[in-house]
């Protein structure tokens, strides 16, 4: 009994200690968003990584939510005789919830898990620690144009993700349903109000922002080799979806 | 000069550094002997304030290293460049970027200089052109300790801390490797202070030697005085014998 106490008290210590330096991390990140240099090439290397080369299953992930939407919303809406407010309801799920959500789950998946595993084998084969040794501050070249970059590509994304979403709906529910176009764009232009935009825009900033700051976490602070990286970039992938999911809670209560 | 004073350091109860003493005098090569999982390289980490001490100070010039934060930290830092024991190059740079690489981030020279300066460094380490556009993994150890080398000279540094140049080298390249070394430091006239088990060669380029054991500093003079020495722990080492291995 004593010992399960102990092991209790043990874990409990680590996750606390883990938060903490974890908000050290994002907290030294932030200060440095202030200093020069700011290395606008490896940022654009970055948003080529994170955004460009996330863009086609973005794009595929987009067009088939759109797509189930449109498909669940027309049969749920034709009980009512509503089919008319399909386009308003493909456009307030995808631009207030689904988009930001599931654009930050998709980015986490391919590019968080790689820029874990990129830091965690320069961690590993002392490539950070050659670079505080050259006096270069290693969060400033290796983690800030990554958490630049993901803050700029995943509203971006989450942008793409929300138009071919509509047009995913739009191909279901007019195209193939019958739904009538005009009815399907005019209730979404009365029904997407600002808030519902700027709500989905802080929304991705916000998961962009945890999704780097994980990933670089992470990577930075991976031991114990191949083995170590490979932690690392599971925890990456499971720590990110689940803070999504909890800021995204948190988020919608206020943009409610 | 750089002196430790009394430098601490335990990992997970188990005291690693425990109350070293030491000076390196300046532009002589100091070499620390000892067997493997002693401490040898995280003595060199603390050295160049990558690990902190639990106790003790590093002093360089006056200025306490393990104390020095900020600016001035990375002020010391820029009189140190580090040769890592697995060479620890850019693996997404190629060689010719990653011997170049302190220079463009650290500097504004103009981009002949700075190629000017870079193949300046190759060819000091004897490496052809050929390598240059090359990337680490397509290296051999022996290549990839010359690059890293390289790079270290790069920086003109005033202290080269070399973590076990030679180790996984086979002999002709060990002794290639180990003139290099002999051979820069004659030009530039740095610093060295070498982490190496690499007995008798190691002799052949030491000014001074230090045997570290059990955390302490149990030995210290020119090589001659390390092979006089009758302290039975260093000649076991020195001499290789097995029984070493078992206190």
């Amino acid at each position: 009994m004593v010992d399960l106490i102990r092991q209790l008290g043990r874990r409990t210590l680590g996750l606390v200690q883990e938060a903490g330096r974890m908000q050290l991390f994002l907290l030294e990140a932030l200060g440095l968003f202030f200093i020069p240099p700011y290395r606008p090439r490896s940022i654009i290397k970055q948003l080529q990584f994170i955004g460009v080369k996330s863009s086609s299953i973005i794009l595929l992930t987009g067009a088939f939510t759109g797509m189930v939407l449109g498909l669940q919303g027309f049969y749920t809406l034709r009980k009512y005789g509503s089919e008319g407010a399909l386009g308003s309801a493909v456009a307030l799920s995808l631009v207030r919830e689904l988009g930001p959500v599931l654009t930050a789950l998709m980015v986490s998946g391919r590019a968080g898990s790689a820029i874990t595993a990129e830091i965690g084998i320069m961690r590993i084969t002392e490539q950070i620690d050659a670079l505080d040794t050259m006096a270069i501050n290693p969060m400033q070249y290796v983690v800030m144009p990554k958490i630049i970059a993901g803050l700029l590509a995943v509203p971006l994304l989450t942008a793409i993700f929300d138009v071919i979403g509509i047009w995913g709906g739009y191909l279901v529910g007019v195209v193939l349903l019958g739904v009538s176009s005009g009815s399907y764009f005019s209730g979404m232009v009365q029904s997407v109000e600002s808030l519902d935009v700027n709500g989905g825009i802080v929304k991705s900033l916000v998961f962009g922002l945890t999704i780097m700051l994980v990933a670089c976490y992470k990577g930075y602070y991976t031991a114990r080799g191949a083995e170590g990286v490979s932690r690392a970039t599971t925890q990456t992938v499971v720590l990110s979806a689940v803070l999504v999911l909890g800021w995204d809670y948190i988020l919608t209560s206020f943009f409610m | 000069m750089i002196k430790i004073v009394d430098l601490s350091r335990t990992f997970n109860g188990h005291a690693v550094l425990d109350g070293i003493n030491l000076e390196i005098l300046q532009g002589e090569i100091t070499v620390i002997i000892g067997k493997s999982g002693v401490g040898k390289s995280v003595l060199l980490k603390h050295i160049i304030g990558l690990l902190k001490p639990d106790r003790g100070q590093i002093i360089i010039d006056g200025q306490d290293i393990t104390r020095a934060r900020g600016a001035a930290l990375k002020a010391l830092k820029q009189r140190f460049a580090y040769l890592f024991q697995g060479g620890a190059l850019f693996d997404s740079l190629p060689v010719f970027e990653n011997v170049a690489f302190p220079l463009r981030e650290k500097t504004k020279l103009p981009e002949a200089e700075i190629i000017s300066r870079t193949k300046e460094r190759l060819a000091q380490v004897a490496l052809s052109k050929e390598v240059e556009n090359k990337y680490p993994d397509e290296l051999s150890g022996g290549m990839k300790k010359r690059v890293a080398l390289a790079r270290a000279l790069i920086q003109e540094p005033e202290i080269i801390l070399f973590d076990e140049p030679v180790t996984g080298l086979d002999p002709p390249m060990t002794n290639t490797v180990f003139h290099l070394i002999s051979k820069t430091h004659q030009e530039s006239g740095y610093t060295a202070l070498i982490v190496s088990h690499d007995i008798p060669e190691i002799f052949g380029i030491a000014d001074h030697v230090a045997m570290l054991h059990k955390g302490r500093i149990i030995a210290y003079g020119s090589p001659e005085d390390i092979q006089r020495e009758t302290n039975p722990v260093v000649q076991h080492f020195i001499q290789g014998e097995p029984d070493f291995l078992e206190e």
